[in-house]
């Protein structure tokens, strides 16, 4: 009983803020609901038993990425797209297009339900999450692991460079 | 209803640790701000606040209601549910943190298998009340001062991090319990296994917390106060119950993590046993001090509020005392003696903390950048490898743990020494005048 | 126990809204946070299979693609300040610059 009211208040929790996100006028409003929307996220996951990765979640997500998206937020000029148009040209078509693939999509899961039908492995497992997590991770997943790494390491450099301010090329004497 | 009542019944202990700790949180950090503005007082060879309640003692609740009663101001142009939410944001990050902490053996809300982490996370959470807060004032001090906050909170996040981790290297686990359980079982607090951990956490947590030496965002003398600006009354005092709140749980890792958590100095050598005494002597003395200065207060009201807090710390002697004489497995001798030896070590955390803020001058925006970024994250990821080396060095060769980490202490205090003096920079010289554009 | 399906209802929830978001709106930065959505919506599927079968490798890659995410997320935004401050727009139908 708890656990269904809790998958309810974070479903509609992620879906309202969601909903929120891209419909606001004001970006930082975007963001909040944005974090809201994370933040029933990392809920969801610890309801799946997840809790690595629900802590992972708050930890790079919400207080790293979002951190990111308020602060390019409010140096950006935030006045004048105010008042601009705030949905493009295309919204009507969009939305039908969204729709239609969202009705298949809906169609195809309650056709695929059944098919789901594996019970579920047993739910108390007694494993603690993170320790099978970071055996599994170093044993099987050590080269994603590793160009993850490197990956980080170049968006880094790539941050950094994009951010940089061009000095004017200074005259020579 | 029924169905509600018979849902909380068997988790009726954690919800009365949470109504404990959000009703006393506020008095608690009242009386953490007097016990700063004594601190402060007595470097600076004064008194501080003597006038309200005896010593001063009931200046807390002269401060709240004055701030719960002051006009609420909200900025022309200000985005009113910005600013509504900011402060409670903040607030709600640290409170949030102090679930998890471990008050005692007894006294704590929740022992999350990821305790540790999920501290870390929610407290980092803190940074949009600052951001937000800074924002939404509509005030170029505001957003500069927040702005800078957060870059800097964010900044020494890392060196955290990466100090937490070398503890928990050596305590195998994320849960806040058995972490301090890991130290009965080592004998040892974490603190003489890894000092260099401990010194790169206490640093980088004074400037997580944005206190002195690194409080440039909110120095009245550069920012006006930085995100703050803009709040008065009861908000300003929702983001300082927030602040004082984050230095709490601060000192509730550290304590946790590296000092014991509710471990007496000693816990495993029997012949130290004469330290379970001490909480009630302690509180004894403290008694006798409140009721040999009671008749000494000039008037009649101090003298009642003084005799009113030695029988406060009478109660808790008592309390400590009765404690001491229940046997060793009792669980309200263990809760109790612990929640006092934790708090203590929190204490001496805070006293610290205040300590350092009035005796260091303060960083400069762009030294405070340079020493997180090129001192503290090297010298602490140099750390963890040092940590993991040594643990390495016990399981496969065999070596005794303390000689393995003594080593890697050695490794990281060169390269810190390195960093500080090999890279200094000599002075530039000058460029030369003219025919430069 | 919440059936896997409810979960992959969900996760469909949200992808949808982050796909409408990436197609209607103009402010190049909402945008990017609707495609933050939609990797949320990936992330919740692989966490919510890895439940189900009770393997551990679907949180692994859920890790890998906030990893991925944050790097995206990092990258894209510096692009966005970049242009801002050469062009002084955040809107997508103003980055036109390449067409012919």
């Amino acid at each position: 009983m708890v656990e269904q009211f809790t998958f309810y208040f974070f479903a509609a929790l992620a879906v309202i803020s969601a909903v929120l996100v891209i419909t606001v006028r004001n970006a930082v409003y975007s963001a909040v609901f944005l974090i809201t929307t994370l933040l029933a996220t990392a809920g969801i996951f610890l309801q799946l038993r997840a809790e690595f990765l629900f802590v992972v979640q708050i930890i790079l997500y919400v207080g790293g990425i979002m951190v990111l998206f308020v602060f390019v937020v409010m140096l950006v000029d935030l006045d004048i797209a105010l008042r601009q148009v705030q949905f493009n040209r295309q919204k009507w078509v969009a939305l039908l297009v969204v729709l239609a693939v969202a009705g298949q999509l809906v169609f195809a899961l309650a056709l695929g339900s059944e098919a789901l039908g594996l019970p579920a492995a047993a739910p108390e497992s007694l494993e603690p999450n993170t320790e099978s997590l970071g055996l599994r991770l170093f044993e099987s997943y050590m080269l994603p692991f590793e160009i993850a790494s490197i990956l980080l390491l170049v968006a880094m450099i790539g941050a950094v460079l994009l951010g940089k301010r061009q000095k004017p090329p200074r005259s020579e004497p | 209803m029924d169905a509600v009542v018979e849902f909380l019944k068997p988790h009726w202990m954690p919800l009365l640790w949470a109504v404990v700790i959000v009703a006393v949180l506020p008095l608690v950090a009242g009386y953490i701000v007097l016990l700063e503005r004594k601190v402060m007082a007595d470097i600076q060879a004064r008194l501080g606040p003597m006038r309200v309640g005896p010593h001063g003692l009931l200046q807390p609740i002269a401060d709240a209601l004055k701030l719960l009663l002051k006009e609420d101001i909200i900025p022309a142009n200000a985005d009113k549910w910005i600013f509504w939410i900011a402060p409670l944001i903040s607030v709600t990050a640290a409170m949030l943190a102090l679930s998890a902490m471990p008050f005692g053996p007894v006294f704590q809300i929740a022992d999350l298998n990821v305790g540790l982490l999920f501290i870390v996370a929610v407290s980092s959470l803190g940074i949009f009340g600052i951001v937000l807060g800074g924002w939404s004032s509509n005030s170029h001090y505001a957003l500069l001062g927040a702005l800078r906050s957060a870059a800097q909170v964010v900044s020494y996040e890392v060196a955290v991090g990466m100090a937490l981790v070398s503890g928990l290297l050596l305590a195998g686990t994320l849960s806040m319990r058995k972490i301090v359980e890991a130290q009965a079982e080592q004998g040892i607090w974490f603190v003489f296994l890894v000092p260099v951990g401990f010194f790169i956490y206490l640093v980088a947590g004074i400037a997580e917390l944005n206190r002195a030496p690194f409080d440039l965002p909110e120095a009245e003398s550069e920012l006006v106060a930085g995100y703050m600006t803009e709040y008065s009354g009861f908000r300003w005092a929702l983001y300082f119950l927030g602040e004082y709140t984050a230095m709490v749980v601060v000192s509730g890792i550290g304590t946790t993590l590296f000092l014991g958590g509710w471990l007496r100095p000693f816990p495993n050598v029997a012949a130290f046993d004469f330290l379970d005494y001490l909480p009630a002597v302690l509180f004894l003395a403290l008694t006798g001090y409140c009721f040999y200065r009671a008749p000494k207060q000039p008037v009649p009201i101090q003298k009642a509020v003084m005799g009113l807090f030695g029988l406060l710390c009478l109660g808790l002697a008592a309390a400590l005392g009765w404690s001491v004489t229940l046997p060793a497995e009792a669980m309200a001798r263990a809760g109790i003696l612990g929640a006092f030896w934790f708090l203590a070590k929190v204490f001496l955390f805070l006293y610290s903390f205040m300590w350092f803020r009035f005796t260091f001058p303060r960083y400069r925006f762009d030294q405070l950048m340079r020493l997180g970024w090129h001192f503290l994250i090297p010298v602490s990821l140099v750390n963890v490898m040092g940590v993991g080396a040594a643990l390495v060095l016990q399981r496969q060769a065999g070596w005794p743990l303390w000689q393995g980490l003594v080593l890697g202490t050695v490794v990281t205090l060169a390269v810190a020494a390195w960093l500080i003096l090999a890279r200094q920079r000599r002075p530039v010289a000058a460029p030369s005048a003219g025919g430069e554009v | 126990m919440i059936p896997t399906s409810h979960y992959l209802y969900l996760a469909l929830a949200l992808f949808t809204i982050g796909v409408l978001g990436v197609l209607t709106r103009r402010n190049v930065i909402i945008i990017l946070m609707s495609i933050e959505l939609i990797l949320n919506a990936v992330n919740i599927n692989l966490v919510a299979f890895a439940r189900h079968f009770g393997s551990v490798d679907g949180q692994i890659f859920a890790i890998f693609v906030v990893t991925a995410a944050a790097a995206e997320a990092a990258i894209g935004l510096g692009i966005i300040i970049a242009f801002f401050r050469n062009r002084e727009t955040v809107l997508a139908d103003e980055m036109d610059m390449l067409k012919w």
